[in-house]
């Protein structure tokens, strides 16, 4: 596939707080490829969408810290000025985000929303912009566009808002699109239509996506590769197969573990990953998920597990675990099935 | 938007009738208190007081009352002081309403300009030394009362530096109406326009550096910024055009407040015969008909500037329009 499209290398953020130092993404490095969709999976708080909105340089926190590099398409974006990011935002990166309905600014009509971003970086007539923000949503399935065009966004419900959002992010034909938990503010219903329309969207314009998100369900249902990410690190990498057959990390296992089947028997409870996610005022110098960890030895506090290719694992797939190949079989088997009765 | 315009006017007549209501019950109906005698002002004459129930219907039911004097505060408008040899009052209150508007407007160009610009310049340098200064001195303008204020403009620019050529230019106290001369005109208002609005600037320019943060940090200011958009253009274009429906409404209010007589003090330090000063020298009077007017009046125009910040409202915020 040659150059990826998108290479983040050693990615930290850092907030500075009355408490401390936050260190919200702490190294991470992962990388998309032109049409490739890539799944960013963990709970709330572990820098999902910290670190993709680092990528597009959108954090304006003044007490934030950045460091390392995020390489798209041959140019470093930490490094670019103002200007030159701002002509790779809505153009080059699109960005979905979780919340539909307070994602439009009240006040402007959804076509003139979607106009201003063309019109930011094309030169459109006021007219043709128009006409373009009436296909687009229309090719996002808005029924009746020519009309909904000059509607407020408070005049759509949540879905049709994410499908305007969604019109918004493609309007000017991005490489990539970022989506922030695109559908957790939604039914699960309207959850459906809007990642099959992400789907169907993604055939037609062939643009790379990076989905972040805590549903393990809409992973499997949309990604190539999946990254799991956990305190700020990323714990496990590799292609959807890999992550949910052959899982190598603890906190993987925890995850897949928590998903309800509906073909297997059903289990007295849902399994429940125990305890907290660490404080990031301050991380173990560790394994940040041993705390939690069933399956945590000596070496887990002591040393530090890079997130690297281990023995027992396809190539490409990486993890962070110490535990050796028999015993991660040997555990996860347990961790996956111990407590269906 | 014609019916919330139909409606809102309606709404409108209904507070005034309200606000005239009780206006008159206070001044006529609180026990104790003869009617005729608060209308006469200071020692009248017996025959002054049978003409006054004679001609506002004391003898009559209250409604009556009531009506006559609406009639003669809106309709037929010869409400007369007796306490000023029977100045009529309402020609008194449309003399005096020029100086207090032109006084205001200045004022409201001011201080809207000036706080639109304190407020979003500390919003942009937040972060830096410049945002906690243009705060403190915002905070110093809140806290200097218009009164004093007005007197250290006053002993500067009229008594001690008027020889300076810095303050040689500014008129003695007192206004001199647009028509008659422009150039005096301005003159003579811009210290009194500057004295009234610090308040406001200040005020103001706390109010939108705290609603443009508080702003910034929505969703919709991110995506703007997703969108690829300028940080002018975000600015401009989207968290100060959120802001502005906190801004025009408070606006709205202040300026129907000042227009309605409120800016009192300032006129009188700066002997610009307003509305305000007139309300002040009715007061001191005791000259009843004239307070009633006054008051009335700027019951008037703060429900009229309500009314018209709720049009704007709506104008501003397409959530409302709706409903």
């Amino acid at each position: 596939m040659g150059e990826p499209l998108l290479e983040v290398r050693d990615l930290r953020v850092s907030f500075r707080t009355d408490d401390g130092l936050v260190q919200a993404v702490n190294g991470v490095s992962f990388e998309v490829s032109e049409g490739e969709t890539l799944g960013i999976v963990g709970e709330s708080g572990s820098g999902k969408s910290v670190t993709m909105m680092s990528v597009m340089r959108l954090i304006t926190d003044p007490n934030a810290r950045f460091d390392g590099s995020v390489i798209y398409k041959g140019r470093d974006l930490m490094k670019l000025s103002k200007k030159a990011i701002r002509e790779v935002r809505g153009a080059e990166i699109a960005m979905i985000f979780q919340d539909p309905m307070t994602s439009l600014n009240p006040v402007y009509r959804v076509g003139w929303q979607i106009a201003e971003q063309i019109r930011a970086h094309e030169p459109v007539s006021a007219h043709a912009a128009r006409a373009r923000a009436v296909e687009l949503l229309s090719a996002v399935g808005i029924p009746n566009p020519e009309h909904r065009v000059e509607d407020y966004p408070h005049q759509f419900s949540g879905g049709m808002r994410q499908r305007v959002m969604i019109a918004l992010a493609l309007s000017c034909s991005p490489s990539l699109l970022i989506a922030d938990e695109p559908t957790t503010a939604l039914d699960v219903t309207i959850q459906a239509q809007i990642l099959r329309l992400i789907k169907k969207l993604r055939e037609e314009t062939g643009s790379a996506i990076v989905l972040i998100t805590h549903d393990m369900g809409v992973v499997a249902d949309i990604a190539d590769r999946v990254a799991v990410m956990y305190a700020g690190r990323l714990v496990e990498q590799g292609t959807k197969r890999e992550i949910f057959y052959d899982p190598q990390h603890p906190y993987t296992w925890g995850l897949l573990g928590s998903i309800a089947h509906l073909a297997r028997p059903r289990p007295r409870r849902l399994t429940a990953i125990p305890g907290a996610p660490p404080s990031l005022l301050a991380l173990p110098g560790g394994c940040a998920f041993a705390d939690r960890c069933s399956s945590r030895f000596d070496r887990c506090a002591a040393e530090f597990p890079e997130l690297i290719s281990r023995d027992g694992a396809a190539d490409g797939h990486l993890d962070a675990c110490h535990l050796t190949p028999a015993l991660k079989r040997e555990r996860r088997t347990a961790a996956l099935n111990g407590d269906r009765t | 938007m014609l019916l919330f315009t139909v409606r809102r006017v309606l709404w409108t007549v209904l507070v005034m009738f309200v606000i005239t209501l009780l206006v008159f019950v206070i001044f006529f109906k609180t026990p104790g208190v003869d009617p005729a005698r608060s209308l006469a002002g200071r020692n009248p004459s017996p025959q002054v007081l049978a003409e006054i129930r004679q001609q506002f219907g004391l003898d009559r039911p209250f409604p009556v009352q009531y009506l006559v004097m609406m009639k003669k505060l809106f309709i037929t408008r010869d409400l007369v002081s007796y306490s000023n040899q029977g100045q009529r009052v309402f020609p008194e209150i449309t003399a005096a309403a020029p100086a207090t508007l032109s006084l205001v407007f200045g004022a409201a160009v001011i201080w809207v300009a000036l706080a639109i610009a304190m407020g979003v310049a500390a919003a942009v340098l937040r972060g830096t030394i410049l945002d906690p200064l243009l705060m403190i001195i915002a905070l110093i303008g809140i806290s200097m009362p218009v009164f004093w204020l007005g007197e250290v403009a006053n002993l500067i620019t009229q008594s001690k530096m008027h020889g300076t050529p810095l303050f040689s230019w500014v008129p003695p106290l007192g206004y001199t109406p647009l028509t008659q001369n422009p150039g005096l005109w301005f003159e003579g208002l811009l210290i009194p326009w500057l004295t009234l609005s610090v308040l406001y600037v200040g005020l103001y320019a706390r109010v939108l550096r705290a609603s443009l943060i508080e702003i910034g940090n929505e969703d919709y200011v991110r995506t703007a910024r997703a969108k690829g958009l300028t940080e002018q253009r975000v600015l401009i274009r989207h968290t100060l055009r959120t802001s502005m429906i906190t801004f025009v409404s408070l606006f709205g209010l202040d300026f129907g407040v000042l227009v309605g007589g409120g800016a009192l003090l300032t006129e009188v330090v700066f002997g610009i015969h307003g509305v305000g000063y007139l309300t002040y020298q009715s007061l001191s009077n005791l000259d009843l008909p004239v307070i009633m007017a006054t008051v009335v009046y700027g019951a008037f125009f703060i429900v009229l500037a309500n009314t018209l910040v709720d049009v704007a409202y709506s104008w501003l915020d397409p959530r409302v329009r709706i409903s």
